[in-house]
């Protein structure tokens, strides 16, 4: 069995027993794809939520909720997935320091899990399950074999949704 | 990312300096607080991807105990306080007599820590607005005892609209038989760069 490492702002996808993992998400999201009629998962840890927000001409495709999610979908149709079968799961857009949720900066965990949820309505992907918001970090993993996906937090466990 | 380009040696030496004389005073404010003799290593002033800022304290996974501050003004950028978790319980124990887990930690155990932190990190902040002539502001100190992944990533929101890589400015320190260690962190915003060398006088065409 092989682990599939996703860093930040990085995207990809795996077939069985293959597993997709990525740690330590803040208030970035863990956006989790996955067609379990043709065995298919994808993955990416969306950052921001616009490519609008980019400062500097060349754009990184897995940084930006609105750019990583119709990548992550084309790249699974490569691969064999077709899009009336895949649904999404999310995790992450935690605020790691809640009282300063005053200023846009600091707001960005809700703004990223806002522009996923957006960008899977936009490609008809239905979200199946989510554990968003909160405080606290979160280290995903997904197999690739029945499109489970293992949650872990540092106070509360791991949880499997 | 073009202007990391831009950075020569002289560029790096400076920064270096930087994170020396910043973490320098808040290790004697800590020591003072501590009443032991707090020892610091060489800054590590580091472009790299965002992907292993967390390595340099211990990978993304690590638990650690983060006192995270905003550095507003001229100069913006993140500031981050960062203990593992039993160098935390220690500090708190020698500084206020709380002998407590850091998952156990209620209001005034958090309220502690943040003063303590805020401390430091003022420290580190005036002696660079000493060093600068700039006007620098510390926002409120916030606390939180998590993955440093999901910490650190916080500090890169600002970078994240400009680029994929982060300038960091480390400064590991350490009590005299190692039973605090910890981190200092600045993390200046891209546009920032540029004002922190014109105020030295350091030449810089960095364009981005």
């Amino acid at each position: 069995m092989e682990i599939i490492k996703i860093g930040m702002a990085d995207l990809g996808v795996a077939k069985p027993p293959s597993r997709l993992r990525t740690t330590g998400l803040g208030s970035c999201v863990g956006v989790v794809l996955y067609d379990s009629t043709h065995k298919i998962a994808g993955m990416a840890h969306v950052m921001l939520p616009e490519s609008s927000l980019a400062k500097s001409g060349e754009l990184s495709i897995g940084k930006y909720a609105d750019t990583a999610i119709p990548h992550l979908i084309q790249l699974m149709e490569r691969a064999g997935a077709s899009t009336r079968h895949i649904v999404a799961k999310l995790a992450g857009g935690a605020q790691m320091f809640a009282f300063l949720g005053n200023n846009d900066t600091m707001r960005i965990g809700p703004r990223n899990v806002e522009a996923c949820k957006l960008a899977l309505k936009d490609a008809h992907i239905k979200i199946v399950a989510e554990d968003t918001g909160g405080n606290c970090g979160r280290t995903i993993e997904l197999d690739a074999t029945n499109g489970m996906l293992q949650i872990r937090t540092v106070n509360q466990g791991v949880k499997e949704v | 990312m073009v202007y990391f380009t831009k950075f020569g040696d002289f560029q790096f030496d400076v920064l270096r300096e930087i994170g020396n004389i910043g973490a320098g005073h808040a290790a004697t404010a800590l020591s003072k607080l501590m009443q032991k003799e707090i020892d610091m290593k060489v800054p590590q002033v580091s472009i790299i991807p965002f992907d292993e800022v967390a390595n340099c304290v211990g990978g993304a996974e690590t638990v650690v105990v983060t006192v995270f501050l905003r550095v507003e003004g001229d100069c913006p950028g993140n500031m981050f306080f960062i203990l593992d978790v039993d160098s935390a319980k220690y500090l708190l124990l020698q500084i206020t007599g709380i002998d407590k887990d850091v998952y156990e930690w209620g209001e005034l155990e958090v309220s502690a820590l943040h003063e303590i932190g805020n401390i430091l990190t003022g420290s580190y902040l005036s002696s660079l607005a000493d060093l600068t002539k700039l006007n620098l502001q510390p926002s409120v100190p916030a606390l939180a005892v998590d993955m440093a992944g999901a910490i650190l990533s916080y500090g890169l929101i600002e970078l994240g609209q400009a680029g994929d890589f982060a300038l960091t400015i480390d400064t590991a320190f350490f009590e005299g038989n190692e039973q605090v260690k910890g981190n200092f962190f600045l993390i200046p915003d891209p546009e920032s760069l540029p004002i922190l060398f014109h105020s030295l006088g350091v030449p810089f065409d960095g364009d981005y």
